[in-house]
């Protein structure tokens, strides 16, 4: 059957997003459907239906892109599909109706490249985006997947391998910025203790709340990851690798399970791959879900079956890793990035990108922005470019206040820095960091003190309680930010903070510990004034603290527009509110619990907050 | 299944990509657009689409682009196709049957030679692909 699809020719390739997003957005259902009514119409011989990798505009789900020509549709149902068969496949009329019309536009538009959202982006770790179907190994190989694994083994030593690497520039896509090839030269030159033996991971325990970078990659492209990991191998002297992949991933681990199988099958891992003598062979670890196993250390204590629990370092991993061996860690991102640097050269990697941060990066896009999704970008771009060009802006026309990068690890950069050039750099210098490339988008309603607690109760949580600074220290920073979003802070509680957030920074064992403090730090040398409002006035400027709030309901209003409809009063939980229709209504300050619940209903903005 | 060889890894590369080029939307050197209309469909505009995949399938040809749209307006003449060789002016073909079709596929899509005895007219409305 796989050689007979090989050879048949259709007319229409229909490609449905099948990435995680689009899939509990019913794709599948909509694939079913389009499969039935191309049926229907007797158009199976002409017209396929392929499901692919994320396509990216997330926001827009269910996608379905028809080949050739481009045709981007969004938000698809079932019920659509009869309509879309009918219309394009068989009388070959494009529907407007199910095409993106950006928001400051009248016209919809039909060809994906016009879109804002993609045309700013560059794919080379996403490159088969939408263009394939993952579960089929044939499929990446004519993308040209696999090609610089033949150019590795046959053509390249593993100095040549790495020299490559390390001109194009490339640097761990997991966060830190450590550059690959000089990490790949450690462990080359790391000397082997009893019996020899190196190892290749993949980290693909994507933790930080809204990243889903290396969901997609694995999910689109498996074979992009398994490809750069055999390359990594020969260029390392390894034998076998793992993928450390979190279990709440079930998509991922499916494909990636699917992907290695057909590339063993290929003889494209195992013993003697591709007839050139070299051997290796790459297992799937699945990780419980603990963020502390995204730090190496810990990571490498959960493969080898132990508590996922960081250790000192050094000695690093590229010198004692996994079961004491050398070991070459790599994200996925990374990963998926080394197959092109070998195909088309260090050099036209290298030209991508800013002075220190060479090629793309991954984001996702998450928050208050019209356009989530994930987008690939070269270094370099700055913030206002992804926020507005990419990410169409802030919904309901709201100010952008702040974006959150780098995960809990990460800081909050604020509206003055919007023009700032992405790189590892400039992010760590703006008191953020590049992390695995999460992206939360904030604006004017968000409290920026509510936003340092949220991480740090996140930190908090999944500290794994080894060491003390970590385990006690986001507990108390945890305490302090609590105690001031309920109005309860003194004038002392900023330098406390400021106190425990860098003693933490200095003397936590492991990155999540170093990096915890993050978010509280840029938010009081950015929002110090937001702080201040809490402790100070006892006020949530953004309205988010609703123990801060005072809510009031404004007589005139109430009875002029509103007629006294008496929708809060019957909405209040606590029986703070008194009034009867066509009066004005009155909250009792004593007997409310502060919900918030009467300024959500009231239709005629009668309630105040305060 | 037996190890792929470095050859045969090349081979599932070249036979797979010309089903999934068109995916790409370029390198196409010539398009076919069937027209596919109420009033085309009633004329049997699906055989004749159907004429054109298998061509491009038994003559294996992957630099074609196969398409379709609707009613050209000129309804007593379906079925249409309009014939766009790249950089030349399309060529409107009327009342077609499968074996017509065979035969401008033959002459004009892939020997560059128009039909003229089933030609409408040459050059009017002119698509980008």
């Amino acid at each position: 059957m796989a050689e007979k699809a090989k050879d048949k020719t259709y007319r229409l390739h229909l490609m449905v997003c099948a990435g995680t997003g689009c899939v509990s957005n019913h794709s599948y259902e909509i694939k079913e459907a389009l499969e039935k009514e191309i049926k229907k119409h007797g158009l199976e011989n002409e017209v396929t239906v392929v499901p692919t990798g994320c396509n990216g505009f997330c926001e827009r789900g269910p996608i379905l892109v028809v080949q050739p020509g481009n045709i981007f549709y969004q938000q698809l149902a079932v019920k659509d599909v009869p309509h879309l068969v009918e219309e394009h496949f068989l009388k070959g009329r494009l529907v407007s109706k199910f095409m993106y019309t950006p928001p400051e536009e009248k016209k919809p538009v039909p060809v994906l490249n016009d879109i804002p959202f993609f045309k700013k982006q560059v794919l080379i770790a996403l490159r088969n985006r939408g263009l394939i179907d993952p579960e089929k190994i044939d499929e990446s190989i004519a993308r040209d997947g696999y090609k610089a694994l033949v150019k590795a083994l046959t053509e390249m030593t593993p100095d040549k391998i790495i020299t490559e690497i390390t001109l194009s520039g490339l640097r761990g896509r997991g966060g830190a910025g450590f550059p690959t090839g000089l990490k790949w030269q450690l462990v080359r030159n790391a000397a082997s203790s009893n019996g020899g033996g190196k190892y290749i991971v993949c980290n693909g325990d994507e933790g930080d709340p809204g990243a889903f970078m290396d969901r997609s990659i694995l999910e689109a492209d498996p074979h992009a990851v398994i490809e750069g990991m055999v390359i990594g191998a020969k260029a390392i002297g390894a034998t076998a690798g793992f993928v450390y992949v979190r279990n709440e991933y079930p998509l991922a681990v499916q494909r990636l399970s699917i992907a290695l199988d057909q590339a063993r099958d290929y003889g494209l891992l195992g013993s003697d791959i591709l007839g050139t003598g070299f051997d290796f062979d790459i297992q799937i670890k699945r990780g419980a879900g603990a963020f502390v196993c995204g730090e190496e250390t810990a990571l490498m204590a959960s493969i080898e079956g132990r508590l996922g629990e960081p250790r000192p370092r050094p000695p690093y991993p590229a010198q004692s890793g996994l079961w004491g061996k050398p070991t070459c860690i790599n994200n996925v991102e990374t990963w998926a990035n080394v197959p092109m640097i070998i195909n088309r050269g260090a050099k036209w990697y290298a030209g991508i990108g800013t002075e220190t941060s060479k090629g793309t990066k991954v984001f996702s896009l998450v928050g208050k922005i019209n356009n989530t999704g994930l987008v690939e970008v070269p270094m370099g771009i700055s913030l206002r470019e992804i926020i507005y060009d990419i990410g169409g802006g802030i919904p309901g026309g709201k100010a952008f206040k702040a974006v959150q990068t780098g995960g809990p690890s990460g800081g909050c950069i604020p509206r003055e820095k919007i023009d700032l050039p992405i790189d590892y750099e400039s992010l760590t210098e703006a008191g953020s960091m590049m992390g695995s490339g999460g992206m939360v988008i904030m604006d004017q309603d968000t409290c920026m003190v509510d936003i340092a607690r949220y991480f740090l109760s996140f930190t908090h949580e999944e500290s794994c309680g080894k060491c003390t600074p970590c385990r006690e220290g986001t507990k108390a920073m945890l305490d302090i930010l609590t105690r001031i979003t309920a109005g309860k802070g003194t004038e002392e509680d900023i330098g406390l903070l400021q106190d425990l957030a860098l003693s933490i920074k200095d003397s936590a064992l492991c990155g999540l510990g170093k990096t915890a403090p993050n978010p509280v730090l840029t938010t009081l040398r950015y929002f110090r004034d937001e702080y201040e409002a809490h402790i100070r006035t006892k006020k949530c400027p953004a309205h988010v603290c609703r123990q801060l709030n005072i809510y009031t309901i404004n007589p005139e209003t109430c009875v002029k527009v509103g007629r006294g409809c008496d929708v809060c009063r019957r909405n209040c939980a606590s029986d703070a509110i008194t009034g009867q229709k066509n009066e004005a209504h009155v909250i009792d300050r004593a007997k409310c619990i502060k919900c918030g619940v009467c300024f959500d209903v009231c239709n005629f903005g009668a309630v105040k907050v305060d | 299944m037996p190890k792929l060889k470095i050859e045969d890894l090349e081979k599932i590369r070249e036979q797979v990509k010309r089903t999934t080029a068109l995916r790409e939307g370029s390198g196409f050197r010539a398009k076919v657009n069937v027209h596919m209309g109420t009033c085309g469909i009633a004329a049997g505009a699906r055989t004749i689409m159907n004429a054109f995949i298998k061509e491009l399938e038994t003559r294996d040809v992957h630099d074609v682009l196969l398409t379709n749209s609707g009613c050209a307006g000129l309804c007593s003449q379906e079925p249409m196709v309009t014939i766009e060789i790249a950089g030349q002016a399309p060529v409107k073909y009327v009342n077609l049957t499968e074996k017509k079709a065979q035969e401008i596929f033959e002459k004009h899509v892939l020997g560059g030679t128009i039909v003229k005895e089933y030609a409408l007219g040459i050059g009017s409305e002119k698509t980008d692909y």
